[in-house]
């Protein structure tokens, strides 16, 4: 294994930069250093003036994505010695505008989070002197799986169609409503799919799957958007048919 | 109020977005609806460090167990340094605050019956630990936030870095902090602020904190007048994964864990915390408290008893008897990092692991209700120094504690605030001269000689050396002299990045002047506390003091920059101090 690799880091600085630009750097090629090891060590020894997030890195706090080689990815879990003998290019992720370097912009994201009401909806909500709702582990694994996205942004990064219209609510977003219709104790599903039916709801979908490839924890929102239209369908289907309001 | 720098006023603003700081915005929204709260976080607040916490959350909730048992087990985990009549109020409402995070949607692990599962936890002798597999802090943050969005009198400042509490004649009136997107430098006041920013593990080189626990609470509060207490109690936690830190829960063990030497020797039996059994028993050797776990890997290290490994000596964790299933179900988190960082699967391999700093007992000083002795400045969670925790943590009960009283301190602070006057003119001033001072010491492109990430390794080099599993007198002197150098270097820091716009130079120059002043409390405090209890174990002091030292500790700032340790005396109300006994 040579000693260093090379890291194709993308600059951008909006004061002067009128577009993104590469910049070399070498770093050591360590076994157990992964791309924010190396970024790190850009930042600490070669040129501090290179900005990225990071906070966790152990993959929870979905702070590191970026785009490595053209894929988007965690840079705390992805692995130097992968990529030898290199260079390996660090962008940050597509389809956000970029504010700095390696930095980009999630607001629309953060904006349009709340529009898939990601709570629990009650008629009823029981009183905490009344303890716990039942939930059965079968009841846990019906959502398990949708909760864990971490808001990473790999999947928006992934998604050919938020590429393309913005508008889209996107699959991280539609995996949590979805996480929320599945879950025993909620009863909202009507109202988030008043949302989700809209035209920048799940019909933007073109159902491609990039987005379930590119989930680091296996949260597969590409399953969640198709079983969306799926109950969407079954909505407005019986919306025709029973126009004075069916459950 | 649109006086210059001060470009948004609140009710209440909460410095922190994780576990605590969320609560507290939460129980405000609930309070009073027409409060308007803000929560500022230099991260988005699902990035927080809550997101990290592995095994569980503690609350009394078994038929067989007690709110007695869980006071007992947190007061004699603590060495007796815990205020008990804030234990009580914390096992008190622990079970109802998860509970309450259950009905807001909270994935907790359950029983086949469709009931709340409940696991072990070291040091505690029922099961009382609520989880969600092994990404408890996880769910329960994300479960927050999400809630969080419901209420819309919550506002947020994302990624916004605090540099200074704005005080006058005692009483707390805003903040001035750093949009980091565009780099504007702007004043928000606020009738009170709550200090929710987690803990300050990046003051030693090997840690289980993220890259943000810099402990930029703690010092905003000392800054401000605000004493910090137990700062010399640091809590290593006795399995991290060698190099990155990445912690292994506790909830390994009590899954059934082995923790064993080079000889597969079941060492903790060596050092006063029961015999070996097959399956795990409750506070006894593996499920003993964290203090006593790490003390006893430095002894096995002195009889080379450990493994080599590139990074130090190692011990290791016997998961394998435990099979696949259960570790896909109760700790599928656990062999995910395992798989990654050390390419060994915990199913058919021993996972290496040495004591690494994890959590910080101390904090800034508050009452029961989270109020620090400054008016309209409160603080909870890791940040605060309640204390529930005395001179040791048992593990699971900081998910709680985060919860018990960021709701406790945002209930109050909501109390204060609605009664509270605004904003005195001089405040204005105040953040003028903030503001001038970051322009002119750290953005004026005039470079300053001393780099960041020199002085930050320096600190962290020292705390290691001087404020380690065991310390002693000369050590820690020797150690706050460094921290006095580097003290005066850091005025000469150079920020060389010119641009405004997501500044992380500036940022981390901000964060280690932070640092140096949460570590150097933590070496006073240290010197001052001549015995050994709990975390702090001193080698020319080897035994506990109640007669000198059941007290705690208060770290004041003096005018001159310089700290001043006065005492405090521990509450006690119904377990008077005696003998920590673990498995027998």
């Amino acid at each position: 294994m040579p000693d260093t690799i090379r890291l194709r880091v993308s600059r951008y600085r909006p004061e002067t930069d009128p577009t993104p630009h590469w910049q070399d750097y070498d770093v050591p090629l360590r076994r157990d250093w992964t791309i924010l090891d190396g970024l790190n060590h850009i930042k600490n020894q070669l040129d501090t003036t290179l900005s990225f997030r990071w906070s966790c890195r152990m993959g929870i706090c979905g702070s590191c994505g970026m785009t490595v080689d053209g894929e988007p990815l965690l840079t705390c879990g992805t692995f130097l010695s992968d990529y030898a003998p290199g260079p390996i290019r660090v962008e940050p992720l597509n389809n956000f505008p970029v504010i700095r370097d390696l930095v980009v912009d999630i607001t629309d994201f953060i904006t349009k989070l709340p529009r898939v009401k990601p709570w629990i909806i009650r008629d009823d909500e029981l009183s905490l002197d009344d303890g716990e709702y039942l939930q059965t582990p079968e009841q846990l694994d019906a959502y398990k799986q949708f909760s864990m996205c971490i808001n990473c942004m790999l999947c928006y990064s992934a998604c050919p169609v938020y590429g393309l219209d913005p508008c889209f609510i996107g699959p991280a977003a539609v995996a949590l409503a979805e996480r929320y219709d599945l879950d025993s104790r909620d009863q909202g599903t009507k109202e988030r799919i008043e949302f989700l039916v809209e035209p920048d709801g799940v019909y933007g979908c073109t159902l491609v799957g990039e987005c379930t490839r590119a989930c680091p924890k296996q949260v597969d929102p590409a399953a969640a958007i198709q079983r969306y239209k799926i109950k969407a369908a079954k909505a407005s289907v019986l919306a025709f048919l029973l126009p004075r309001g069916a459950r | 109020m649109s006086d210059g720098p001060i470009t948004a006023t609140h009710d209440v603003l909460l410095v922190g977005g994780g576990g605590a700081g969320l609560r507290a915005a939460i129980a405000i929204a609930e309070t009073n609806a027409r409060l308007d709260v803000a929560v500022v976080s230099k991260v988005y607040p699902m990035r927080s460090h809550t997101v990290s916490a592995e095994g569980g959350a503690a609350g009394v909730f078994a038929a067989d167990d007690s709110l007695d048992e869980h006071a007992y087990d947190t007061i004699s985990g603590s060495d007796w340094l815990a205020d008990q009549d804030a234990v009580e109020a914390f096992v008190q409402e622990a079970p109802r605050e998860l509970l309450q995070l259950e009905h807001w949607g909270c994935p907790w692990s359950r029983q086949p019956d469709g009931h709340i599962a409940v696991r072990a936890f070291g040091g505690m002798k029922k099961m009382r630990t609520w989880f969600a597999a092994d990404k408890t802090g996880f769910h329960m943050l994300h479960t927050l936030f999400q809630r969080s969005l419901k209420y819309d009198e919550v506002t947020r400042y994302d990624e916004w870095f605090v540099t200074r509490l704005l005080v006058d004649d005692g009483r707390v009136h805003g903040v001035v902090a750093i949009d980091l997107i565009s780099g504007r430098i702007e004043a928000i006041a606020a009738k009170a602020v709550v200090l929710c920013t987690g803990g300050c593990g990046k003051v030693f080189p090997f840690t289980t904190n993220a890259n943000i626990n810099t402990g930029d609470g703690l010092a905003l509060g000392y800054r401000a007048g605000a004493p910090l207490k137990d700062m010399e109690m640091v809590q290593y936690h006795p399995t991290g994964l060698p190099f990155t830190g990445i912690l292994i829960t506790e909830a390994t063990r009590a899954e059934g864990g082995y923790l064993v030497n080079k000889d597969g020797y079941r060492y903790l039996q060596d050092y006063d915390l029961g015999q070996p059994s097959p399956t795990p028993v409750l506070r006894s050797m593996e499920l003993g408290p964290r203090d006593r776990l790490s003390q006893a890997f430095v002894h096995e290290v002195e009889k080379g008893r450990t493994t080599d490994s590139p990074y130090g000596p190692v011990v290791h964790l016997d998961l394998r008897h435990l099979g696949e299933k259960l570790i896909e179900a109760k700790l599928p988190m656990v062999r995910e990092l395992c798989l990654q960082y050390e390419r060994i699967d915990p199913v058919t391999e021993l996972i290496p692991v040495r004591p690494v700093v994890h959590y910080m007992m101390g904090g800034v000083h508050t009452d029961i209700d989270g109020a620090t002795p400054l008016a309209g400045l409160y603080a909870a969670g890791e940040t605060a120094c309640v204390s529930i925790n005395g001179s040791n943590r048992l593990g699971s009960n900081s998910l709680p504690e985060c919860l018990v009283f960021g709701a406790r301190a945002g209930r109050v602070a909501a109390e204060y605030a609605s009664t509270a006057s605004g904003p005195p003119a001089v405040i204005v001033d105040q953040a003028r001269d903030e503001i001038r001072r970051l322009e002119r010491d750290l953005l004026s492109g005039e470079p300053g000689t001393e780099r960041v990430a020199d002085l930050r390794e320096q600190m962290q080099t020292t705390m290691e050396e001087s404020a380690g599993i065991y310390r002693n007198g000369p050590a820690m002197t020797k150690g706050a002299d460094v921290l006095g150098e580097l003290q005066q270097r850091v005025r000469r820091v150079r920020v060389a990045d010119p641009s405004r716009a997501f500044n992380t130079e500036l940022v981390a120059a901000l964060e280690v002047a932070n640092m140096l002043d949460v570590a150097e409390c933590m070496l006073q405090s240290g010197l001052q506390r001549e015995e050994s209890r709990g975390a702090h174990q001193r080698t020319d002091f080897p035994a506990r003091d109640d007669e000198r030292f059941l007290t705690h500790l208060l770290v004041h700032r003096n005018a001159d920059g310089t700290a001043r340790v006065e005492r405090l005396p521990v509450t006690i109300t119904r377990w008077p101090p005696g003998e920590r006994k673990y498995g027998r």
